[in-house]
């Protein structure tokens, strides 16, 4: 009764303080949403429990290192996990190619029409949109010509004619914010492929 | 008919209804008590009681 009054981020307080039930009681409330949202994807009992593990070991590991802020909410920070454990579950599958070997035998197992299905279209947009809004803490002058690269399609020359700078200086700012990109990636901890 | 197009199918109803073992959340709480994490100078070591 008491439990639904307290809010998630003083749960978290009092976890960091020490109060190990703190845990047990944000489980509790959670688990049921993260659980589905992992079978949902993976469609199979035993993978959901090791992600959903998995994922629990992470928030443990992070809250207990002091690296959890409560800038966003608790609840879409762990899904946020869950769903990142999502993406580098299908991709070590995806590196090993597993046979289903439950009866007849299925073409379409070894057989793949090179379309995206519904799981890697739906990481392809998510990443996507995550690069989109990573792209936005770049420097003016990077983002500008990153833009025109890739989401234009412009050449080094166009960028140099339509800037204003050498190619030498477009290709030194491509450079440098796909150095820096990729130091935003590593700081947010985030993975972007699929 | 019409219905069939709104009625839940039973796999969204078990989805719903699902949630992880009883082991599987003894062994992260028993995880979370285990687990120490040391500071020394700008370095954070983690401790596992066994």
């Amino acid at each position: 009764m008491n439990n639904t009054k307290v809010t998630d981020a003083s749960l978290v307080r009092n976890y960091l303080d020490g109060n190990e039930n703190a845990l047990g009681a944000l489980i509790n409330r959670h688990q049921h949403r993260i659980y589905s949202f992992i079978f949902s994807k993976v469609y199979n009992r035993d993978i959901a429990e090791d992600i959903f593990q998995d994922t629990f070991i992470k928030v443990i590991r992070t809250l207990k290192r002091g690296k959890y802020n409560e800038e966003g909410k608790f609840l879409p920070w762990v899904m946020r996990i869950a769903h990142n454990l999502i993406i580098d579950h299908f991709r070590k599958n995806k590196r090993m190619p597993k046979f289903d070997n439950s009866g007849d035998f299925n073409i379409f197992s070894v057989l793949s029409d090179g379309d995206l299905n519904a799981e890697t279209q739906i990481i392809k947009d998510q990443i996507e949109s995550d690069v989109q809004e990573l792209i936005k803490e770049l420097p003016e002058d990077q983002l500008e010509v990153l833009t025109m690269r890739i989401y234009k399609d412009m050449s080094f020359k166009e960028i140099s004619e339509r800037t204003g700078v050498s190619i030498n200086t477009a290709l030194g700012r491509m450079r440098y914010a796909l150095i820096n990109l990729r130091k935003i990636i590593e700081k947010r901890n985030l993975i972007l492929t699929n | 008919m019409g219905k069939l197009y709104f009625k839940k199918t039973s796999k969204e109803e078990k989805i719903n209804h699902l949630k992880p073992k009883k082991e599987t959340i003894d062994l992260l709480l028993n995880y979370s008590k285990a687990l120490s994490v040391v500071d020394y100078e700008k370095m954070k070591f983690e401790r596992i009681l066994n």
